[in-house]
């Protein structure tokens, strides 16, 4: 269109109405979007999770209060006795091991207990010292979910930066580099998640040949999928290769927004790299990481695909995490009220976290 | 040869050696898809594993094609991608624009709660969302007659309409619009146009880069989408990509045709990705920095 | 929302007007069926045959045909019920039927189906829930443990008989025996790799064997004592020691173990025996389940047929029903896939089932030796739980926790269903 400019109009009151008009239409699809699928179906989920709602059931739904909270949340513990004779000898096994009165029968026999059940337990002493929760799968879940973050986190923004710092350089055909770094990203994570798990695999994998033949035989094979103390860190490991490519682009423009003088003046100052990085690099980055930091965790906190596809939450619940649990839960046992519950702490957690991690970032940029 | 070309032989080294870490298990992908399963076990522990040596063939894309609906669940995940971004890319730059260019009453406070649903990730809403598309009713298609269905499930429109309005990407239109000079759409507005013009011929020819920075975005947001499928969507004939490839995967068919859907499933993006590459980099990069 | 609505309204309307010129008059109605998607691809190839000799066969009914993948298909039911999407004929797995019923998505067979067929089949092809049949299936499978007469020769282990199957020591041994030659990684293939109902199907029958159960069938509210009692334990702790042993592999890269010779034996459905035989010819060894204390278990019932409640067309749906479990029907279905057939009539159509055919025993042996799983409505949470429980036991989690965690989960469940309409 070309304005074609004859008479100059004053924006006076009638003109206000049809730009209302305006406004209102152009405004409404997303926000109205936005309204169906995202603010009601939170308030749906903070309503359900009050309720015993299941996806189908020929029963009538009913209020239940706080119920499935208090069994995802309740966690209590206990200190137990050995067994001990009339004449108070320690009672032994057949393995000359300290027995303990069967914890099932002592909670099964009391009404107020019998919802708990064990979650984690220590001999400590002459002593058990017990953790019960409602839910141990939940509060498994959470806790594997917390370390994945853990150790995703890290891994992931400081392989991005690193490699961020590798390709910020001025070398013939350094966009070739940035291009292969970033291919996995462009490969979708079901795709990923079905390669890696061929290459993890325990006899056939190639990660356990190239460790055996790197170090001679003396490592491996690791069961990295099937053993419980390897398969969290398996899918942090693949995770941080298949996502680090996005941060790394994040970090390579914040490099360059840093003013190149700033390094000449160190130049000049004879700072080494290390005093470089630290003094320039880091500091000219902050709002980058900041940004890079909250959103990685918050996307790992929703971890779910790479479990789904690769361990279904196994082996003994060491990759279940809230999400596979809500979705376990919500939808695969139609319990969709307990899933909801689960939905809302999940989305208070993150809330918690984005806010601490921003508090945490705002103070210390303060000078 | 001197210091400084011994220096930089090293950097290239190095880069490449951890390329190699990069590329390996896509190239094992793409290798693997064309050879016999045997072939596959016998090249594993050589550099013939990431090499198309041997007796190579497009055998194990038959099978794929003979045993799973991959063209059905293709051109679905490609209708459902294309739809949404094309609709969101209208929805919410329109939004935006509102936002960051027009005045009205409840402006401020809709652009609060806009930048507030951006902490809403889409995992803590999928439980009720299931629950509210089943209620949904929808019109159908069955057997050349329009159907009045009592539900969003097992539909294209629903992996597509609850992902078009996006609080992200409007407030990357925002801050991007928001920028721009006022001084065009002034005097544009002065002359008369309306706001959908001003949106239409200034606006609009000015925002290349926010609007391909969020077509691109979106593109991968919906072309992976995993979790919502497999639970909204149960029948073949609205299946996507993803949920296509983890069922073939969980029936444990034989490798090379896994890696033969693999590499079905990644090539579209990554020959999308490998021509607009410089287009992909510098718009991920942009939306970063800014958000 | 608002600009979307009318153009997909627009291309719906067009679509519609044009398609319904063309086809004016006298459409057969449509009636949808879904099954599930096995990876027995002949079970399906015969299937879809059926369905198109069915649609020639007559001009009032059209069947149209959707497939479901088999992992998640009883949560795909679920969720289509709640979509009130539920086409009108469904495949489903046997154990399941209860939950259907309860649920309210299925008829009652009787009065749509012939009576005539109802009564030919043999009784675990009748899927019934409170004294009603709601389901019927084309054929039975049934456990067995295969291997190669070459290879029971070789390191002189007996073949296992209907009459003297193989006890828990002698399956020990065979398994000690097999492994120590050193040319079996894992000399057992037990599928461990499939995921869903097979756990329940494969591997509950030996916790029956054992002498436990999964619930209590007397009341269906309660598992304590029979899934964590002592007999459980003991099939916990045997079925650990299996892969803590290298018998079987805990994660395989596939189910080809022993079609691809790495495995010499494998535990599994009778419906492998075609493929088996394919590879294997006269060198095939078919041996019953071991005998782990009470006689020898395999799981009864396999996948049936139903009708929905909302089906629209349901004299149209028990027509199929009608057609398929025609005896030739059911023995074109066993030829194809080695399944055994649902009844005798089609049994003596088929060259292996036939009276003195080669696979005869099988019929008699699912007889003898089938038991069904629980008929509840709590059957879903108790499969799915049992196979997590397996699956942790198996990956070395502590028998006892396992088993008393499954039987909390199960009992937590039935009680949040105000138990499943049993009091």
């Amino acid at each position: 269109m070309e304005p074609k400019s004859v008479t100059r109009l004053q924006p006076d009151i009638q003109e206000q109405k049809p730009r209302r008009r305006y406004v209102f239409l152009m405004s409404t699809p997303a926000l109205l979007g936005l309204f169906m699928f995202l603010v009601i179906p939170f308030f749906m989920a903070v309503g359900m999770s009050f309720t015993d709602q299941r996806l189908l059931s020929p029963n009538e739904t009913s209020w239940v209060g706080l119920r499935n909270y208090d069994r995802l949340l309740n966690v209590s513990g206990m200190v137990q006795e050995p067994v001990r004779d009339e004449a108070g000898q320690l009672v032994l096994d057949g393995d000359g091991q300290v027995e303990y009165p069967r914890l099932r029968t002592l909670l099964r026999s009391d009404p107020a207990m019998a919802d708990y059940k064990l979650f984690s337990s220590w001999d400590l002493g002459e002593k058990r010292y017990i953790v019960l929760a409602k839910d141990p799968h939940f509060i498994q879940s959470f806790i594997n979910t917390l370390l994945f973050v853990l150790l995703v986190v890290p891994l992931q923004c400081g392989l991005a930066l690193a490699l961020a710092l590798l390709i910020n350089r001025q070398l013939r055909g350094i966009f070739l580099y940035r291009t292969v770094f970033f291919s996995p990203v462009v490969t979708s994570i079901v795709v990923v998640s079905i390669v890696w798990s061929f290459l993890y695999h325990k006899d056939l994998g190639l990660f356990n040949h190239y460790l055996q033949a790197m170090s001679f035989g003396l490592i491996g094979p690791i069961d990295w999928l099937g053993d419980p103390a390897w398969s969290m860190p398996s899918i942090v490991i693949m995770s941080a290769w298949q996502a680090a490519g996005v941060q790394m682009l994040i970090f390579l423009a914040g490099l360059q927004g840093i003013s190149p003088d700033l390094y000449e003046a160190a130049d000049l100052d004879g700072a080494g790299p290390w005093s470089k990085f630290w003094h320039i690099t880091l500091p000219g980055l902050r709002n980058t990481v900041v940004f890079v930091v909250i959103s990685t965790t918050i996307q790992a906190f929703g971890l779910f695909t790479q479990v789904d596809v690769m361990t279904q939450g196994g082996p003994q619940g060491s990759t279940s995490t809230v999400m596979y649990h809500a979705v376990t839960k919500g939808f695969r046992e139609q319990d969709i009220a307990y899933g909801s519950a689960i939905s809302v702490i999940f989305f208070l957690v993150i809330l918690g976290i984005a806010l601490f991690q921003k508090r945490l970032f705002d103070s210390k940029g303060d000078k | 040869m001197s210091v400084k070309h011994l220096k930089t032989l090293g950097w290239y080294l190095f880069l490449t050696g951890i390329g190699y870490v990069f590329l390996f298990p896509l190239l094992f992908m793409l290798v693997s898809s064309l050879k016999p399963e045997q072939a596959i076990f016998a090249d594993l522990y050589s550099i013939r594993a990431i090499l198309p040596v041997g007796e190579l063939s497009l055998d194990n894309y038959r099978q794929v094609f003979e045993k799973s609906n991959v063209s059905l669940y293709f051109w679905n995940s490609l209708f459902i991608t294309v739809g949404t971004v094309i609709m969101g890319l209208f929805v919410n730059s329109l939004l935006a624009f509102t936002l960051s260019r027009m005045s009205w009453r409840g402006q401020k406070l809709v652009l609060a709660v806009v930048i507030a649903l951006m902490i809403i990730p889409l995992e803590a809403i999928v439980v009720p969302l299931l629950l509210l598309a089943s209620k949904l009713p929808s019109i159908g298609w069955e057997g050349g007659m329009l159907v009045l269905k009592s539900s969003w499930l097992n539909t294209l429109h629903v992996q597509m309409l609850p992902f078009v309005a996006n609080s992200f990407f409007i407030f990357l239109f925002y801050q991007f619009f928001r920028d721009i000079p006022k001084d065009f759409d002034e005097a544009a507005e002065l002359d008369g146009a309306t706001p959908f013009q001003i949106y239409r011929h200034i606006i609009v020819p000015m925002s290349g880069p926010v609007f391909a920075t969020v077509a691109i975005l979106h593109f991968l947001l919906m072309w992976n989408q995993y979790i919502w499928p497999i639970m909204a969507v149960q029948g073949e004939d609205a299946r996507p990509l993803m949920p296509g490839i983890q069922i073939f995967f969980g029936r444990q068919s034989s490798w090379g045709e896994i890696m033969a859907y693999a590499s079905l499933v990644t090539l579209p993006v990554l020959a999308v990705f490998l021509m607009f590459q410089k287009k992909f980099v510098t718009s991920l990069a942009g939306a970063g920095i800014k958000g | 929302m608002q600009i979307v609505t009318p153009t997909l309204l627009s291309v719906v309307l067009m679509t519609t007007l044009s398609t319904s010129a063309v086809h004016a008059s006298a459409e057969p109605a449509l009636v949808k069926l879904w099954r599930h998607e096995t990876s027995n691809i002949a079970e399906i190839e015969v299937n879809k045959a059926a369905v198109e000799r069915f649609n020639q066969s007559q001009q009032r009914w059209k069947i149209e045909v959707e497939m479901i993948p088999e992992g998640s298909y009883t949560e795909t039911v679920s969720a289509a019920a709640l979509a009130g999407d539920l086409p009108c004929v469904l495949d489903m797995d046997q154990p399941v039927v209860p939950n259907f019923a309860w649920s309210g998505y299925l008829r009652p067979l009787k009065g749509l189906v012939s009576q005539e067929v109802l009564d030919s089949l043999i009784d675990s092809a009748k899927g019934t829930y409170k004294d009603d049949v709601y389901s019927i299936g084309q054929f039975e499978v049934a456990l067995a443990l295969f291997s190669r007469q070459s290879i029971l020769k070789e390191h002189g282990i007996r073949i296992g008989t209907i009459e003297q199957p193989w006890t828990k020591e002698e399956l020990l041994r065979a398994l000690a025996t097999l492994k120590a030659s050193g040319k079996y990684a894992y000399p057992l293939e037990m599928r461990t790799g499939w995921k869903g109902e097979w756990y329940s199907y494969g591997y509950a029958p030996m916790l029956q064997s054992f002498g436990a159960d999964q619930i209590d069938r007397s009341t269906y509210r309660t598992a304590e004592g029979l899934l964590n009692g002592k007999q459980a334990v003991a099939w916990g702790e045997f079925f650990q020691s299996l892969f803590a042993e290298g018998y079987v592999d805990r994660n395989p890269s596939d189910d080809k173990a022993f079609s691809q010779q790495r495995a010499a034996l494998d535990y599994v459905g009778s419906w492998e025996m075609a493929n088996h035989v394919t590879s294997f010819g006269d060198d095939l060894v078919v041996m019953p389940v071991p005998d782990f204390g009470s006689g020898p278990v395999v799981g009864g019932g396999s996948w049936h047929w139903g009708i929905t409640q909302g089906c629209a067309n349901p004299e149209g749906a028990a027509a199929f029903l009608d057609y398929i479990l025609q005896p030739n029907e059911i023995a074109a279905m066993s030829e194809a896939t080695g399944m055994i057939p649902s009844t005798p009539a089609a049994a003596e159509l088929t060259e292996h089932y036939r009276t003195g055919g080669d696979w005869r025993f099988f019929y008699d042996y699912s007889a003898a030796y089938a038991r069904l799983r629980p008929a509840t409505p709590a059957y879903p949470i108790i499969s799915s739980t049992f196979e997590t429980m397996a699956r942790n036991i198996k990956d070395g989690a502590d028998v006892q926790d396992s088993l008393d965690q499954a039987v909390d989960t199960i009992e937590r469940n039935i009680s949040d269903n105000k138990g499943y309409g049993f009091n």
